[in-house]
């Protein structure tokens, strides 16, 4: 009996965990469908590369990346793009260096510049800073089998205006169905054709959010695949492990519970 | 060291005589590994080793990242993402770390439950029981610095919530608080001390393991039968035990290596699952989120915190024939350390003659329902506090402390016992030869 409870209170556990996310209520989010989900789910090269893209053209007129080396745009795993491009990438911003107290061009080893509007927060980390998931009931479980939607909720957030307006202390608020509130102070950012791709991807207002979605999932969790990889071998090479003390363990235990046995049916 | 007769090291060449005169520890070792151990322990038996596991595991992983983080207000937060990014498996180290955490308080909480079920904590086996809850408090402690560190929003905010428990107190409450936060309000100063402390408690810990452990191999380690091994002589002793090497060693790894499996399943397949979003943000001392919640394994006690408010009778009694010394948040902060407390003196609580929850017809269910308790105010304590929420609490809370206060005392006088077995050996025949039984039972064959 106890070893059932123990089961269920350890299952129990596992649920409750995902219970500190459940409160606070969200608009709707679409659960979409990334390329990165799940144990074995990676980044999709090309479209990190779009989301660059994206985040160059539209989100970087406010926001920023400070956590983010430019460097990393060329790491595997990530974006993959050549040193070449990296560079190039790099001297498109500019950025302030404390030792010569001055803004010059930035190099591949700078971070991204930080958001230029105060009001717009930083996007480095947005993708883990966000659930797209929630509940039933504080139990956690959907974000169990879904994830925890950061990527989601960012994708969602930018196609659910309503078209919607209001003015609130001298700032236009706009209708968002994704925004806890509903209510948020970001015009709409993107819309059909908005950010024209070279390798001819669909850039209606959906694609252009999963792209750069999926680009803010990257900047927020770089290592991923890494992770998942260092994941699975250890899961792998444990698992051998376990069957193998699980079989020495019925060996060395096996000459006991044999006397055991008898000692139990004397007559036999 | 142990009670129990058993076969002590001797020295045999010169050189081990040599050294055993001048420091035994051969033999301390020796008779640590080969302690007689009950041959009937079950699978709840595992989570000790599962236990030394964690502390050892955080405090390697702990101390690398300690080589890339940076305790400063200011740098802290970027510090993290230092180590997310640049480190050479820095990724890996932190989730571990963070995981390890949670690992670390399941193997604690069904470690204590397994002994609220066996009666481990009951007579000789007090002050292991006791120790054991000093250490289950400087988890917390040390629990609850760590994640202040990386200096997110929830970071921040559960600092501020708990720091501002202190402040409670009457009278002094507030110096407290300033002392323990080293200024007014949580700042640069409050993380550098928690840093200091979060690196000094777990070493602490491992002392007090050592401690615990030598209590429990002087008294024997219990068993789901709680009937002792017998100690008239060393034969005797030798059919209720079997030496802790090899076979509970090799058992335990057994576990401890499937339980890693499920481990680095959730650290590399989901290692975000058991935080908060939040915490992804840089602490902001001027935007309070919207919900704070402390991580998952100090819920129920939080539950317990916020069950007692103003509007409980309870509270609102004693308010008054205190003259208002005990508010209600004072009166929450003492229930939260209460709960723990209560817990501490189960031992000298219960009164039952007989030690194992299996043999106690009545206990068992009560003490199922406490689990069901447990896990009630874990999940209620991560819900608002409003609507019905505070009245589960509140019934949660009450069921807690009236399974220590009131039901442990009382079935001792009303509850009528099974007879245990006799010994720990016929335990072990009886289950082994049971199996044997039921293989004869299902498998009829006509040869016979």
């Amino acid at each position: 009996m106890l070893k059932k409870l123990t089961l269920a209170t350890a299952t129990a556990f596992a649920l409750t965990g995902g219970a500190a996310f459940a409160a606070g209520e969200g608009g709707h989010i679409t659960d979409y469908g990334f390329s990165f989900e799940g144990p074995f789910g990676t980044y999709d090269e090309a479209q990190l590369q779009r989301g660059l893209q994206v985040y160059t053209e539209v989100c970087s007129a406010c926001h920023g990346m400070k956590f983010v080396p430019l460097r990393t745009l060329g790491n595997e795993g990530g974006p993959n793009l050549p040193d070449d491009q990296v560079r190039a990438y790099a001297e498109f911003w500019e950025v302030y260096d404390p030792e010569i107290d001055d803004w010059r061009t930035a190099r591949p080893t700078d971070h991204f510049p930080p958001s230029s509007m105060e009001t717009a927060p930083d996007l480095s980390l947005m993708a883990k800073a966000r659930a797209g998931f929630h509940g039933p009931y504080g139990t956690g479980l959907s974000q169990l089998f879904n994830g925890i939607g950061g990527a989601e909720y960012i994708a969602s957030l930018l196609t659910s205006y309503n078209g919607e307006e209001m003015e609130q202390a001298g700032t236009i608020l706009y209708g968002n169905d994704a925004f806890p509130g509903g209510w948020i102070s970001m015009a709409p950012p993107i819309d059909d054709g908005w950010v024209e791709f070279a390798d001819g991807s669909p850039n209606d207002a959906e694609a252009i959010a999963q792209d750069v979605a999926a680009f803010l999932m990257w900047a927020a969790e770089p290592k991923m695949m890494a992770r998942k990889q260092a994941g699975l071998t250890a899961v792998l090479f444990l698992t051998v492990l376990t069957v193998l003390l699980y079989l020495t363990n019925k060996k060395l235990w096996a000459p006991v519970k044999d006397r055991a046995k008898k000692a139990d049916h004397p007559a036999e | 060291m142990s009670g129990i007769p058993h076969d002590h090291y001797e020295p045999k060449t010169d050189a081990e005589k040599w050294l055993d005169r001048r420091l035994p520890i051969v033999g301390l070792l020796h008779s640590t590994l080969t302690i007689p151990t009950p041959r009937n322990l079950n699978w709840m038996w595992i989570w000790g080793i599962v236990l030394t596991f964690c502390l050892v595991l955080q405090i390697i992983t702990g101390i690398v990242l300690v080589m890339h983080y940076t305790p400063d207000a200011s740098m802290a937060f970027a510090s993290v993402e230092h180590i997310m990014r640049n480190v050479n498996g820095g990724h890996m180290l932190r989730y571990l770390h963070a995981n390890g955490a949670s690992l670390f308080f399941v193997a604690v909480y069904l470690h204590i439950f397994r002994g609220l079920f066996y009666g481990s904590y009951k007579s000789p086996r007090e002050v292991t029981w006791i120790i054991g809850m000093l250490i289950y408090l400087l988890m917390m402690g040390t629990a609850f610095m760590g994640y202040v560190l990386p200096w997110g929003q929830m970071s921040f905010w559960g600092a501020t919530v708990i720091t501002g428990l202190f402040g409670a107190i009457p009278f002094v409450g507030e110096s407290i608080q300033t002392w323990l936060l080293g200024g007014p309000a949580v700042d640069n100063a409050t993380l550098t001390r928690f840093f200091s402390l979060h690196y000094l408690f777990p070493f602490i810990i491992a002392g007090l393991v050592v401690v615990h452990i030598w209590a429990f191999h002087t008294t024997g380690n219990n068993n789901p039968t709680g009937v002792e091994v017998r100690r008239g002589s060393k034969e005797e002793a030798e059919k209720d035990t079997l030496p802790f090497w090899p076979y509970f060693v090799i058992k335990d790894l057994f576990a401890l290596a499937l339980i890693m499996v499920i481990f680095f399943a959730v650290v590399g397949f989901m290692p975000n699952y058991l935080g908060h979003p939040d915490n992804y943000i840089e602490a902001n001392s001027l935007a309070t989120p919207a919900y704070i919640v402390p991580e998952w394994y100090f819920l129920p006690f939080y539950a317990i915190l916020r069950a007692f408010d103003a509007e409980v009778w309870v509270v609102q009694i004693v308010s008054f024939l205190s003259f208002g010394i005990i508010d209600a948040k004072f009166f929450g902060v003492l229930a939260m350390f209460g709960a723990i407390a209560v817990m501490a003196l189960a031992p000298w609580l219960d009164t039952s003659s007989v030690r194992s929850g299996r043999y106690r017809p009545m206990f068992k269910w009560w003490f199922y329902l406490l689990l069901v308790d447990f896990m009630v105010l874990m999940w209620v304590g991560a819900m608002p506090a409003e609507g019905i929420y505070p009245y589960i609490a509140l019934l949660g809370s009450a069921y807690w402390f009236a399974y220590f206060l009131v039901i442990l005392p009382l079935l001792g006088v009303i509850e009528k016992p099974l007879q245990p077995v006799a010994t720990i050996e016929d335990d072990f025949n009886a289950h082994y030869g049971k199996d044997d039984a039921a293989d004869r039972g299902t498998v009829a064959t006509p040869a016979e």
